[in-house]
């Protein structure tokens, strides 16, 4: 089986005021196999997980997971983040055969 | 010699009935282990509440868990194990003094007692985060919170399940 992550998708506001606490809703479409499942002719399916999903917000790192076999298909996950500054926000996830994806989006934070 | 016997294969099918054939396992193992012997366990369907315990010791060492100070939300029956929304919420200021540092999930009986691992900080205002889990069996799920001051507080929650995640 080929390495196949992604693409990403993100729920994050465009803007938002200075100090405002937003959510940060995020998706990567992955097989997510958890490798204890097995095929129809009762082979094993090997393990192909997602292992690491780490957030920047402009270069400095605000969240970051370590996902282990329990995480569902499509890994889904949400946090909260304090805007404090105009600038990108950056996501990379990995998975266990070297796959990576990375998605971005600009947020505008006024006064 | 027999002791060194690796442990039988199980497949599935021994998710029904893993709770007698796992004590005999298990003693055998730690048999094997005491005497110093190296061999190789094949992983059991299902993880016991043992292997819990293991994980706690290893990712918080003697630290003391307590009770409290973090709600975890999880349905009360999933008919789906495949796909449990969880949500965990701690109680913290998120000011750069007082903080949470990290939320782990933990499972007492999927194949592996690790779910998922978050770190934080007070960059992030509130100390809420979601995720989507699978959950091999009715069982009891565990949430973690690590505090900037090195404290433990948790919260443990029953969930039933209907239709198991394909372990």
């Amino acid at each position: 089986m080929t390495s196949r992550i992604g693409p990403a998708r993100l729920r994050v506001p465009d803007r938002a005021r200075k100090g405002e606490i937003v959510e940060i809703r995020t998706m990567v479409e992955h097989p997510n196999e958890s490798g204890f499942r097995h095929d129809n002719m009762g082979r094993p399916i090997p393990r192909h997980i997602v292992t690491s999903l780490v957030c920047t917000y402009n270069g400095r790192e605000v969240f970051s997971a370590k996902l282990h076999p329990a995480v569902t298909t499509n890994p889904y996950m949400t946090f909260f983040l304090r805007a404090t500054e105009s600038g990108t926000l950056d996501f990379r996830w990995e998975d266990d055969q070297g796959g990576v994806t990375t998605a971005s989006h600009k947020i505008d934070v006024t006064a | 010699m027999e002791d060194l016997l690796p442990l039988p294969e199980r497949d599935i099918h021994d998710i029904h009935d893993f709770h007698g054939i796992h004590d005999a396992s298990r003693r055998r193992a730690l048999q094997a282990l005491a005497a110093g012997a190296c061999f190789v366990i094949t992983r059991p369907a299902l993880a016991t509440p043992d292997d819990l315990a293991v994980a706690l010791r290893e990712t918080f060492g003697d630290r003391e868990i307590r009770k409290g100070r973090v709600k975890l939300e999880l349905p009360r029956l999933a008919e789906n194990g495949n796909v449990v929304p969880a949500t965990v919420s701690v109680e913290s200021p998120m000011t750069e003094q007082d903080y949470v540092r990290a939320i782990h999930i933990f499972s007492e009986k999927n194949p592996l007692p690790r779910i998922l691992e978050m770190r934080l900080g007070p960059h992030n205002g509130r100390a809420v985060v979601s995720a989507r889990i699978r959950m091999a069996t009715t069982q009891q799920v565990l949430a973690v919170a690590e505090m900037n001051d090195g404290s433990l507080w948790s919260a443990a929650v029953d969930i039933d399940v209907t239709v198991s995640s394909c372990t």
